[in-house]
């Protein structure tokens, strides 16, 4: 497969694993997050952690769409569902996450409500264009890679006045969680960051220069290709063996410092900042969510079905918030492959391909549980 | 050869299937007469009795059966349809379990509202396989269900086989070193399939493997009696028949990324899809577990068979307490190759 194969290469895999090996402290541990979860899909898939010296410790971070959803969302979504005549539309993941009650979008299809899985928002328009006497919401979830897609329908809904569709915005934003976890996070020694791959695609390298230089701590965006992922560890200890705290780009091939402009302005006119939302695991971050604009009220789903902003508490067994910060690893819940497995997961970690107790349940458990990680700072 | 007098021919280019096809009169008699007896032609068959009675082949060691119902979406695909698919399907199953199929069996659940000239293309291709088979369908049943309540039209198949006496193929006789093989390259069936559904608009000139392969696996133990374990990697791919193994067999299967042929169109769609060529459905193809010491010889027969061209050995059985299935990424990396969870691509045989 032409422009993959080139980035899932073995032997210039273990030739970045050796230079790795080479340059590593010995003496020191290097704990750095993968912001993304298609970095930690990737690493486990590839079987990453098998090439990397003992010094370097990889941290899940909690930049998976689903995984981030808090319940209360999802409860709102069952309940938009079960509207005599209502279609709702998501993607795939989506429909298994767990709301509250043992109930979960599927479990509601199950019982009779309308609830179809769409490949794209595009999708979810069409439907409303073909039953145009049935209401139809798109159910919106994802970091900015997939909000300039739903800015972009919002925009044909209005040009097509379409009266039947409208969109339940759950879209956050990368940076501010990336900050809260800094923030918040004082028991976890991070020493850097790989940055999100598609995430910069849109907004560009630029935003994590004021993180960098504010937490001193550096930033590699990377692709989501597995050789992509050890340059960017390379280049990590790289800069932290010099006490550098800079923003790198390894993605070059499709990251730009400004991003793409375009669907930058496309979200501006259609969203906006929310003063706060609530993250799974994280709990209420500042300026983190993006609303509709008022301009396209008609097409927001929270407005229309006058949609409350509930807070529901995690399941009691269940770690995800303290994976989602990096503070433990999969196999140090409780829950992990007993109670919450992806046939049955009591949280989101377990439910997306790009969760990490799901990466980690699926790829890795023939691995003995990671060591608990390091209470001291050592930045 | 008929009986029976009927007053119109059936109009096979415009017409549809209506309740009365499934009524158990006149209008079902002539069209089990003008389509399925007609196409299926057998003796068997044309005693038209509920059941078929045969005698067994002498020499029988043990008998096979196995039935599986077809649902696949689309009806015609690149490379096949229900059709062939519901006779393929069916005679795997019955070769996987060491058998030489004999005959077929037939259920038809049709929606009113169908096309009578789709349901004989259906019935034409059941009846080529069939034939390319050797195994005759020798009865059936047709049933027709109020429009809304069923989608085209689903099939069922059983089929009967027997195994030669010493002959003796079950998912837990694989002992660690045992040697695993695939008989060639993963997911060309799935990948067919979604490539025709409207959603995804994916042009590929990959088509189905749908194939019979029991004259594979015919060579397969002739050449190899110590055969251990024999499966076809349908819904579920690869992954799931080698979690079957190592569950049933209580060990651990070691598989090398390098040496499992998946063919460049599958790859890139997979990519696109977010989908693991090892996930994927295949409809002719197979994988062997046998002793270490057959593997360069079995290996060596399944590529001089047309079936088996491609044919590799993809990994070998480990003892694990876990029964974890493993591979070694190309990447250089190990990785787990898990239960598939939930389900990857619905209706897709």
């Amino acid at each position: 497969m032409k422009y993959i194969d080139e980035f899932r290469d073995g032997d210039l895999a273990r030739g970045l694993a050796a230079t790795i090996a080479r340059e590593v402290d010995p003496a020191r541990r290097y704990r750095l997050m993968e912001f993304c979860g298609g970095h930690t899909h990737a690493i486990s898939r590839y079987g990453l952690n098998d090439l990397l010296p003992a010094a370097i410790e990889l941290i899940h971070g909690p930049g998976c769409p689903v995984c981030v959803l808090p319940i209360g969302r999802i409860d709102s979504a069952i309940e938009l569902a079960n509207r005599p005549g209502l279609i709702l539309c998501s993607y795939g993941d989506t429909l298994r996450v767990p709301a509250s009650g043992r109930l979960s979008l599927i479990k509601a299809r199950a019982q009779g409500a309308d609830v179809r899985m769409v490949y794209s928002c595009a999708e979810a328009l069409t439907i409303a264009q073909q039953e145009p006497e049935r209401e139809v919401v798109f159910f919106a979830i994802g970091f900015e890679t997939t909000t300039p897609p739903t800015a972009v329908v919002i925009k044909q809904a209005a040009a097509l006045g379409l009266k039947n569709f409208s969109v339940f915005s759950n879209h956050v934003l990368t940076p501010a969680a990336m900050a809260h976890i800094m923030e918040s996070a004082a028991s976890v020694s991070l020493d850097g960051f790989i940055g999100p791959a598609h995430v910069s695609t849109i907004i560009g390298s630029r935003p994590y220069e004021a993180f960098a230089e504010r937490y001193r701590r550096p930033v590699v965006i990377a692709g989501f290709e597995p050789l992509d992922v050890m340059q960017s560890i390379l280049l990590l200890v790289r800069q932290i063996n010099r006490g550098q705290a800079r923003v790198e780009n390894e993605f070059t091939r499709a990251v730009t410092p400004d991003g793409n402009v375009k669907a930058q302005a496309c979200v501006d006119e259609v969203f906006e900042l929310r003063d706060r939302f609530a993250w799974r695991g994280l709990g209420e971050v500042a300026h983190s969510a993006l609303a509709i604009r008022d301009a396209y009220a008609a097409y927001d789903a929270e407005r229309r079905f006058d949609i409350p902003m509930r807070v529901v508490a995690d399941a009691r067994a269940c770690e995800c918030g303290a994976i989602l910060r990096g503070e433990k690893h999969p196999a140090q819940c409780k829950a992990f492959g007993t109670g919450c497995t992806p046939e049955h997961p009591i949280g989101a970690c377990m439910v997306s391909s790009e969760g990490a107790c799901a990466a980690h349940y699926t790829y890795g458990r023939f691995r003995q549980p990671a060591a608990a990680p390091a209470t001291e700072s050592k930045s | 050869m008929s009986r029976r007098e009927f007053t119109q021919a059936i109009d096979f280019r415009h017409g549809r299937v209506d309740m009365t096809h499934g009524g158990g009169g006149r209008a079902m008699a002539h069209l089990i007469e003008a389509l399925f007896v007609k196409h299926f032609d057998n003796a068997l068959l044309r005693e038209q009795n509920d059941g078929a009675a045969f005698a067994l082949p002498p020499g029988t060691g043990r008998m096979v059966m196995a039935t599986d119902s077809h649902v696949v979406s689309p009806l015609f695909f690149p490379g096949g349809d229900i059709g062939c698919l519901s006779v393929h399907g069916t005679v795997n199953d019955v070769a996987m379990a060491g058998g030489q199929p004999l005959y077929l069996a037939a259920a038809f659940i049709i929606e009113e509202g169908f096309p009578l000239a789709d349901l004989e293309r259906i019935v034409v291709s059941m009846a080529r396989a069939a034939r390319e088979a050797g195994v005759p369908i020798v009865t059936g049943d047709t049933k027709v269900v109020e429009q809304g309540k069923g989608d085209g039209v689903f099939i069922t198949t059983t089929g009967i086989g027997v195994a030669a006496p010493g002959i003796e193929l079950s998912g837990d006789r694989a002992r660690p070193g045992d040697a695993i093989l695939l008989s060639g390259s993963l997911g060309d069936h799935g990948v067919a399939i979604m490539s025709a559904r409207e959603n995804l608009a994916l042009d590929s000139d990959l088509v189905s493997d749908t194939a019979a392969l029991h004259r594979l696996t015919a060579a397969m133990l002739e050449c190899a009696p110590g055969l251990r374990c024999l499966r076809d990697p349908t819904r579920g791919g690869l992954a799931s028949v080698l979690n079957e193994f190592a569950d049933q067999s209580e060990c651990g299967m070691h598989l090398r990324e390098e040496a499992i042929p998946v063919k460049p169109q599958v790859a890139a769609a997979c990519e696109i899809l977010g989908l693991d060529p090892l996930y994927v459905a295949n409809e002719g193809k197979l994988v062997a577990i046998c002793p270490p010491e057959d593997a360069e010889r079995l290996l060596a027969c399944m590529r001089a068979h047309p079936q088996g061209r491609d044919a590799a050995i993809i990994g070998e059985v480990t003892a694990d307490p876990n029964h974890f299935v493993q591979m070694s990424t190309r990447f250089g990396g190990v990785r787990m190759v898990d239960w598939l969870t939930g389900e990857q691509l619905p209706r897709i045989c």
